[in-house]
């Protein structure tokens, strides 16, 4: 079972003391956890998990260890942990007794407001993608709250990273080429990339405009649309894929995207309804337009965010293999 | 003991015990970073498992049909925006771990504290 591997996985991530291997096998136990979500009917989750945990957070690990000490010094088991844990486990393990048998069609949880919004995305939204239409309309504000989430973040990985990579900024282009060279003198890498980071950028507005359809949209959309970039990036140099999505526009596409987004609440409201009442934009086809329009919202946000922090550790770890040398 | 034991919620939370060890137990910033993100992995994992129907289908409406069994998209939509919010809290952890590296010079939680406390 897959969930048994995983917690292999995790023991395993957890008792490396190399810590390249463990941000790998973090990759791994990602990809592990896609599979899970997918054969528990999450299909929307799985895709988010397998672009972004196999994908970009080992990316961002691996820039931030180039920072820091890549192995952790050996130390031995600590009981009063362990043990803390262990207990914790026992209580939780004691609790879970009482929940509903797993995939039970009667649990609570199953009749509450979830057969409203499964009847009422075929009455009220006209999307086949329940999870979009709860995603985007139904909890359309708790969905504005996350793009900002997500906003807030980048704005602070930037203040946080500007100082420190600044330091070896203008040696670190010089050797970008250097740096990069390794990775970009394998041929088949580069024909590869150069034949793969089209698809990607497409496949990412297939996603981004099917989302009301089929699993995608905005979140999902925005990933793929950076893994493009962070694949580029990875082998001709992230200054090479800067070149092609510079780091200020990615910096104001973050606040457009969450304009966009408050911005369709707001033309809601001067249209006379509540915020975010897409029924105002089109007698007919109100809500699938509002949709679309704050999906663009998520997708331009998260995109130009993760493409953003890339770039970010990056540099970093250009500025650091510079001052080795 | 009840007929039948929750398997899937006890290595659920195995999972994220495991997690939790390394945040706890484990000096090294970045060990403790990725202890976290386990951990957060088996929370979501703990929504899924509780949005999944037996034989029911991923909740993506078939045209035609009404007598269709769909699992629960609650959690779904839930998790999905939790694990792109994930990622970003990911990176500003992380980038407060680099800052203290460059800062301290070291990575390890309690070689950070001794160095502090010699400081003072």
């Amino acid at each position: 079972m897959l969930l048994v591997l995983m917690l292999a996985t995790a023991v395993v991530i957890v008792e490396l003391s190399d810590l390249f291997a463990a941000a790998l096998l973090a990759g791994i136990f990602s990809l592990l956890a896609a599979g899970v979500y997918l054969l528990m009917d999450a299909v929307d989750v799985s895709f988010t998990e397998a672009a972004v945990g196999a994908g970009i957070t080992t990316v961002l690990f691996l820039g931030a260890l180039s920072r820091s000490a890549d192995r952790e010094r050996q130390r031995r088991v600590r009981w009063r942990p362990l043990f803390a844990v262990t207990a914790v486990g026992a209580a939780l393990a004691y609790g879970a007794l009482d929940l509903p048998r797993y995939g039970d069609p009667l649990a609570p949880i199953h009749h509450h407001v979830a057969p409203d919004y499964i009847r009422g995305t075929a009455e009220d939204i006209h999307v086949p993608n329940i999870v979009t239409a709860v995603l985007a309309s139904y909890r359309g504000y708790d969905t504005l709250g996350e793009t900002t989430v997500i906003f807030t973040a980048a704005i602070g990985v930037l203040m946080l990273l500007a100082s420190a990579g600044q330091s070896g900024q203008s040696e670190a282009r010089k050797s970008t080429e250097r740096g990069g060279r390794t990775m970009a003198e394998q041929q088949i890498l580069r024909v590869m990339v150069r034949l793969l980071a089209p698809f990607v950028l497409l496949f990412a507005f297939y996603v981004q405009t099917h989302g009301d359809f089929g699993p995608g949209g905005g979140f999902q959309a925005g990933v793929v649309f950076a893994t493009a970039f962070v694949l580029y990036g990875l082998v001709f140099g992230s200054e090479a894929a800067q070149s092609v999505f510079p780091a200020a526009l990615a910096e104001r596409l973050i606040a457009v995207g969450v304009l966009i987004y408050a911005g369709t609440g707001v033309v809601t409201l001067l249209l006379g309804g509540g915020f975010l009442d897409y029924d105002l934009l089109s007698a007919e086809h109100g809500q699938h337009y509002g949709i679309l329009a704050v999906e663009a919202g998520v997708g331009l946000a998260v995109a130009a965010t993760m493409t953003r922090i890339y770039y970010a550790f990056a540099t970093l770890s250009r500025a650091h293999r510079e001052a080795d040398r | 003991m009840t007929a039948n034991p929750p398997l899937v919620y006890w290595l659920v939370i195995a999972i994220m015990m495991v997690g939790l060890y390394a945040v706890i137990a484990r000096d090294n910033l970045v060990k403790k970073v990725i202890g976290l993100n386990i951990v957060q992995a088996a929370a979501i994992l703990l929504y899924i498992a509780m949005g999944k129907v037996e034989g029911g289908t991923p909740p993506i409406l078939i045209e035609g049909r009404t007598e269709v069994l769909y699992s629960n998209p609650v959690p779904h939509v839930l998790m999905l925006t939790a694990i792109v919010v994930g990622v970003a809290t990911t990176a500003l952890a992380l980038s407060l771990a680099v800052r203290i590296q460059v800062a301290y010079g070291t990575s390890e939680e309690d070689e950070i504290v001794a160095l502090e406390q010699s400081g003072l």
